[in-house]
C-alpha cells in the first residue's frame, strides 16, 4: 500500500496488466457475454418462457432442494469433523484430515460411478439399505448422498480455521466466570464459527446447484422427477435448443452471482463484526 | 491419549485426571470422534474403496488389460495434451495477473479480481456451453470457421478452451494474496540497483512465491485432468479421438462395461491421491515460509 503516493519503479505494469485483461477478456468475459445475448434474442416473454416451463421449474426444485438438504447435512457434520480434527488427538485423526479433501481432488465422473456403485441396490451398502425400504440411487435421495460428497471438504475447511483461531483462554475465563460447557460453547464458541459455518453453509449449496459429474451417474435422470438443471440444459442442447439452454442457463448463472455475492457479504460482516475484538 | 492429557494438566491441578474447563467428557469426545469416522467412511472412504474393488473384481489380469486398450490409450494421450496445453498457458495468466494486481495501484482493481474468480461459481456444464455459442456450428464464429476448415467445437480446441476456463482462478488466486503481502521493497531495491525487469521477477519475485505457484498449478492439473461436465458439452464423445479419460469412464459405465470403468477410474482416483499427498507437502512449505 506504501506505492500508492510514490512514482512507479517497477517495470510491466501495462504489459502484465494488458495481457491479464485480454487473456480474462477472450476466454471468460467473451463467452460469458455470448450466453447473455443469445438469451436476449429470445425476447422477454420467450425467455420467461423458457426458463419457467413446467420440467424446467421441476429441475429447479429438484437441484435446490437437494442442494439444500445436503448444504445443511455437511454443515451439521462438517462442523463435528472440524471439531474432532482440531480439538482431538486419536488414531488416525492425519489419515481423516487428509480425506477430507479427497472429493475436491476425485474427478467427479469417478465421484459419480463410486457413489452408485455403494449405494445401487446391490452395492455395498445399499443391500443393506434396500430391505429397510430405503431407496438411495436413481432417487433424489442418491442426488443428496453424491452432493454432500461433493460439498463437505468446503464446510469442513471453510470451519477448520475458525476453530483454530479460537482462543482457549476466551474459553478459560468463561468456564472459570462460572458458564457451563454449554453456556460457552453457545455464546463464546458459536458467534466467532457461525460466519465461517454459514459461509461454508453457502459454498457448498453453491457446489451442489451447479455439480454435474457426480450427480448424473447416481440421479436416475428422469424428467420431472430426478432431472437436475444441469443435465436439463444437456438434454436442451443434445435437442439443439441452444436459445432454450441459453435461458436456463442464466437463470442458473444468476443464482451463483447471487450466491458470490452473499458469501462475499457474510465474509465483509464477518471481518467488520470481530474487527474490534482481534 | 497421551496428548490430551498435556492439555487437562495446568500446573495447579494435583491430578492430570482433572478434567479441564475447556475439555469436553470422554463421553462426549468419543461420541464426536465416531460420529466423523463413521460419516467420513460411508461418504469417502468406503467409495473410495469400492473404486479399487470393482475395478479389481474379475482380477489383475482383466484390470490391467483395461489399460491396453487403444481408446483407453488415445484417451489417456488426449488428457496430457490437453493438461500440458491448459496449465501453462493459466500459469502464465496467474503470474501476470498477480504482478499487476500485487505490484501496482490502479481503478477497478477489486473489479478485475471478483472477475478472476468468476469461472469458480459457474457450473460446469454452462462453462462449456458458453464455448459452443461462440465457437460453434450456430454460434458467432461458426460458420467462419466452417468456411476454413477449423474445428473448435467437437475436437481438441474446444476441450482446451473449456479446460483452460475450469481452472482459469485456481495459479492466480494463490499467488495473488500472497504477493501482495510480500510486498514490493525487495524488487524496488533490485530496480534501483540495476537489475532489469525479468531479471527481478526471476531472481526475486519467482523464488518468494514459488512453494504457492506450485500449489496453484498442482490444483489446477488435477482439475484440468479430472474435469467432466464442461468438457462433455464440448467433446462431443468421439472415440479414440475426442474422450479425455473422465469421458472414457462415462463411455465404459454406460455400456456396462464396468470392470473396465472401474479400472480406468481407479487410475484417475490414484492421480486424486497423489495430489493430496503433494498438496499436503507444498502447504507444509507454504506455512513454515
Amino acid at each position: 500500500m506504501t506505492s500508492i503516493s510514490r512514482p512507479r519503479v517497477l517495470p510491466g505494469f501495462s504489459l502484465t496488466l494488458g495481457y491479464t485483461v485480454l487473456y480474462l477478456s477472450l476466454i471468460v468475459l467473451v463467452p460469458l457475454a455470448a450466453l447473455f445475448i443469445k438469451a436476449a434474442g429470445l425476447g422477454w416473454s420467450e425467455f420467461w418462457q423458457a426458463a419457467t416451463s413446467p420440467r424446467v421449474l421441476a429441475s429447479y426444485r429438484l437441484t435446490f432442494g437437494t442442494a439444500l438438504a445436503a448444504a445443511v447435512i455437511n454443515s451439521i457434520f462438517g462442523f463435528i469433523v472440524a471439531w474432532t480434527l482440531v480439538r482431538y488427538q486419536f488414531p488416525g485423526r492425519k489419515l481423516l484430515d487428509a480425506i477430507v479433501d479427497l472429493p475436491f481432488a476425485l474427478p467427479t465422473a469417478v465421484s459419480g460411478i463410486a457413489l452408485t456403485a455403494v449405494y445401487s441396490q446391490n452395492g455395498w451398502l445399499g443391500q443393506y439399505l434396500e430391505p429397510l425400504g430405503v431407496k438411495v440411487a436413481f432417487t433424489p435421495l442418491g442426488i443428496i448422498v453424491a452432493m454432500t460428497f461433493i460439498g463437505l471438504p468446503f464446510v469442513v475447511r471453510t470451519v477448520q480455521p475458525a476453530l483454530e483461531d479460537l482462543e482457549r483462554e476466551a474459553e478459560e475465563a468463561a468456564a472459570s466466570l462460572g458458564a457451563s460447557r454449554w453456556q460457552t460453547i453457545l455464546w463464546v464458541i458459536a458467534p466467532s464459527v457461525v460466519p465461517a459455518l454459514l459461509t461454508g453453509f453457502a459454498l457448498s449449496l453453491a457446489r451442489g446447484i451447479g455439480e454435474y459429474g457426480s450427480v448424473v451417474f447416481i440421479s436416475g435422470n428422469m424428467p420431472m422427477r430426478t432431472e437436475i438443471t444441469s443435465l436439463l440444459i444437456i438434454s436442451k442442447l443434445e435437442q439443439y435448443d441452444y436459445a432454450g439452454a441459453a435461458a436456463v442457463a442464466v437463470m442458473m448463472l444468476l443464482v451463483s452471482f447471487a450466491m458470490l455475492l452473499l458469501i462475499n457479504l457474510i465474509q465483509r460482516y464477518a471481518a467488520r463484526r470481530y474487527q474490534g475484538v482481534l | 491419549m497421551p496428548a490430551a492429557a498435556v492439555h487437562s494438566a495446568p500446573q495447579n491441578v494435583p491430578s492430570a485426571r482433572v478434567q479441564a474447563a475447556t475439555e469436553d467428557s470422554p463421553i462426549v469426545r468419543w461420541s464426536l470422534i465416531a460420529i466423523s469416522v463413521s460419516f467420513m467412511a460411508l461418504f469417502v472412504l468406503i467409495p473410495l474403496a469400492a473404486i479399487f474393488a470393482e475395478g479389481l473384481r474379475k482380477g489383475w489380469d482383466t484390470y490391467l488389460a483395461s489399460f491396453t486398450d487403444s481408446h483407453c490409450l488415445a484417451a489417456v494421450r488426449l488428457t496430457l495434451l490437453v493438461t500440458v496445453i491448459a496449465v501453462p498457458l493459466n500459469l502464465v495468466f496467474g503470474l501476470a495477473a498477480s504482478w499487476a494486481i500485487a505490484k501496482f495501484d490502479f481503478r477497478g482493481k477489486s473489479l478485475l479480481v471478483t472477475l478472476i474468480d468468476l469461472p469458480f461459481a459457474v457450473s460446469p456444464v454452462v462453462s462449456g456451453f458458453i464455448y459452443m455459442l461462440v465457437f460453434g456450428i450456430q454460434g458467432w464464429f461458426g460458420s467462419w470457421l466452417a468456411d476454413h476448415g477449423i474445428q473448435v467445437m467437437f475436437a481438441v480446441p474446444g476441450i482446451v478452451l473449456a479446460t483452460i476456463f475450469v481452472t482459469f482462478p485456481f495459479v492466480a488466486r494463490e499467488v495473488i494474496p500472497l504477493m501482495q503481502e510480500q510486498g514490493s521493497e525487495e524488487e524496488q531495491a533490485a530496480i534501483t540497483l540495476g537489475a532489469s525487469g525479468w531479471q527481478t521477477f526471476f531472481r526475486i519475485t519467482l523464488p518468494n512465491v514459488k512453494w504457492a505457484v506450485l500449489y496453484g498449478v498442482i490444483l489446477s492439473n488435477a482439475r484440468a485432468m479430472g474435469e467432466f461436465g464442461a468438457v462433455s458439452v464440448v467433446s462431443g464423445h468421439i472415440r479414440g479421438r475426442t474422450n479425455t479419460l473422465p469421458l472414457h469412464v462415462e463411455v465404459l459405465y454406460n455400456e456396462y462395461n464396468f470392470v473396465a470403468a472401474f479400472a480406468v477410474a481407479s487410475l484417475l482416483a490414484l492421480l486424486a491421491l497423489v495430489t493430496l499427498g503433494l498438496k499436503t507437502l507444498v502447504e507444509s512449505k507454504l506455512h513454515s515460509h
